[in-house]
């Protein structure tokens, strides 16, 4: 009797620890460590930030126009004599949000792609053309021709970059199911009558999970990037709702005479995308030991 | 060789056309009419009809796809809707453009990223290697664009080093002006990439280095310099290789948003302005080139494996 339940509790057991294992490793990893710092402080003052200012991002004072970084304007004015900072702050709230819904949009897409093509290898060849066909556009070109097509809104900026990323996130779960598909639990799970959804849903998604965050947390870095770049070509989100594109964007005809307005949402979107990159690296030394750099 | 060049190019027919009817498809996704804008502001009603008939444009979406491919087969590629000139004509006058700044950026990345590489896995955990990871990390986290817009204010304006904007012709104004006109946005793309390279070199390098020949190499008396030059960085030819390919297209990608902070007249900006102006045949036009570049960039890597490898075949 004790035997059994010993036997039967033990994988229970044996996968908690490796959970526990895993979070400390990520706690001990530097680079998670100081990723997760600079993202979550920057969460942190993109939604706490404007509410303890309480200044209106949008509200000009033409008075105050042009003023440099000072004891009263941290960041300095733009031409509408609005406060760069708390833009900055509001402008964070768009950024991150957008890079939040593209690496939640095209890895549920690429999910789908991915697993459809690595268990279903009828349809595999198809899927994967149409992704490589995809790939072979510079990724900035789909989302500005979907972006184009979808008009300037945070929305369709949101779908553009999520149909762009869709290949890496579908390739880098096919790869994982196609390993998956040849374990013997699969088999097991087969034999003991499981049809394709249960096995897909309990023991293929589960197991992909890992490389699947580690590049998604890339995704979220590029599309800060591509945030960025897209509403200095026109096809961000509008103004006057700051996004850190745009305050760059808006900012670029007074570069000259004004700095700062250009300066301080480029720090933060390196900053942003540095953070995730970080968390990235950790993520994946830790969750995916295979694909391992850093030796 | 030339069958394999032939045989890959074949193998590629397939993935071209599915770009191009991608192409196809994406462009006309965009809503909007081309006519309208043509027609201009006050044309009426029945202009702008005339005009989309003049187009084609009020075929049905799967006969103008059809007419669009056939004549991509007899090498038309149509003219642009809003530039006077045919997409052939458009893409031959900013090409030298776009393949200058590729091709400088190229040259700037490729001794600079596989140098800094080899120094980094040779020294592991110095500074170097600790450099060559910062600069890898900050080329994929700092947008390039904003530091072309920096670099713009401080050596061009500021300064006064460099023009601030404008291509000057390779042939029509010689070396000089040609490189002044290329070498900031260059240098920025390349920035972007040598870390990508470096940190790619020092890892193959890396796994070389642990090697039983090394070790022989050396107790044989090899020099250092020989040993990590020729004995060590020949097996990691094939990843460089590799690497260098995917560097190339993200430059031509790269190119993009840079030819626009430095107002280079290429097909970046070219394609931009297309997709603005809804101009069909020229994003298609634009679009299948940038597809047809990716494929081509990856055919001349395969080949180039077997010059740099010997070990490696394709039967």
């Amino acid at each position: 009797m004790t035997d059994i339940a010993l036997s039967a509790s033990r994988p229970i057991e044996l996968a908690e620890r490796r959970r526990f294992l895993a979070l400390r490793k990520l706690a001990a990893h530097r680079s998670f460590r100081i990723g997760l710092l600079i993202v979550v402080t920057l969460v942190l003052a993109a939604f706490i930030g404007p509410w303890l200012t309480g200044i209106d991002p949008t509200a000009m004072r033409i008075r105050n126009k042009f003023k440099p970084p000072s004891e009263l304007f941290l960041m300095g004015t733009d031409n509408y004599g609005r406060d760069v900072l708390t833009r900055v702050l509001y402008g964070g709230q768009l950024s991150l949000g957008i890079g939040f819904f593209v690496a939640l949009l095209s890895g549920a897409a690429g999910t789908i792609v991915g697993v459809v093509a690595g268990h279903f290898r009828a349809l595999d060849a198809y899927l994967m053309r149409v992704m490589d066909a995809l790939l072979a556009f510079p990724a900035i070109l789909v989302a500005i021709g979907i972006g184009a097509a979808l008009g300037p809104q945070a929305t369709s900026i949101v779908v553009a970059l999520s149909v762009a990323y869709i290949p890496r996130t579908a390739r880098v779960v096919r790869a994982s199911t196609l390993v998956i598909r040849e374990m013997e639990y699969i088999e097991a799970a087969r034999v003991s009558g499981a049809g394709n959804l249960r096995i897909i849903f309990k023991h293929i998604l589960p197991n992909c999970l890992g490389p699947l965050t580690v590049q998604l947390t890339f995704v979220f870095a590029y599309a800060i990037l591509a945030e960025a770049a897209l509403s200095f070509l026109g096809i961000g989100p509008p103004p006057p709702a700051p996004s850190w594109g745009n305050i760059i964007a808006e900012g670029r005809d007074h570069a000259v005479e004004a700095w700062w307005i250009m300066l301080f949402p480029g720090i933060a979107i390196s900053l942003a995308a540095l953070g995730m990159n970080l968390l990235g690296d950790g993520l994946r030394d830790v969750l995916d030991p295979r694909l391992k750099i850093e030796s | 060789m030339l069958r394999i060049v032939v045989i890959r190019l074949i193998q590629a027919v397939p993935v071209l056309l599915l770009i191009a009817v991608m192409a196809f498809i994406l462009m006309h996704l965009i809503p909007g009419d081309p006519a309208v804008v043509i027609a201009g502001a006050d044309a009426g009603p029945a202009a702008v009809e005339r005009i989309r008939h003049e187009l084609g444009l009020d075929r049905p979406l799967i006969e103008q796809l059809a007419s669009w491919l056939y004549h991509l087969g007899t090498g038309d590629f149509g003219r642009s809707l809003v530039l006077n000139q045919t997409v052939i004509s458009a893409v031959a006058e900013r090409l030298p453009v776009t393949l200058s700044l590729a091709a400088l950026s190229l040259v700037i990345t490729l001794p600079i990223g596989v140098f800094l590489g080899i120094l980094a896995a040779y020294f592991r955990g110095s500074w170097v290697d600790a450099a060559v990871m910062t600069l890898a990390l900050v080329g994929v986290s700092v947008p390039a664009f904003w530091i072309g817009i920096l670099s713009v204010i401080l050596f061009s304006v500021s300064l006064g080093w460099f023009p601030s904007a404008g291509y000057a012709p390779l042939l029509a104004d010689g070396p000089g002006p040609w490189l002044a006109s290329l070498i900031q946005p260059a240098v920025i793309l390349s920035l972007f990439q040598i870390g990508f390279l470096a940190r790619m070199t020092r890892s193959g390098m890396l796994d070389v280095l642990d090697q039983d020949f090394i070790r022989t190499a050396r107790a044989k008396g090899v020099s250092e310099w020989r040993t990590v030059g020729r004995h060590a960085f020949r097996n990691t030819l094939v990843g460089v290789v590799t690497v260098a390919g995917i560097i190339l297209s993200l430059l031509i990608g790269g190119s993009v948003v840079i030819e626009q902070v430095f107002a280079l007249p290429g097909i970046g900006r070219l394609v931009v302005q297309a997709i603005m102006a809804r101009d069909y045949p020229l994003i298609q036009g634009t679009m299948l080139l940038f597809g047809f570049a990716f494929v081509v960039i990856n055919i001349c890597v395969d080949l180039i494996y077997l010059w740099v490898d010997p070990r490696v075949r394709y039967d």
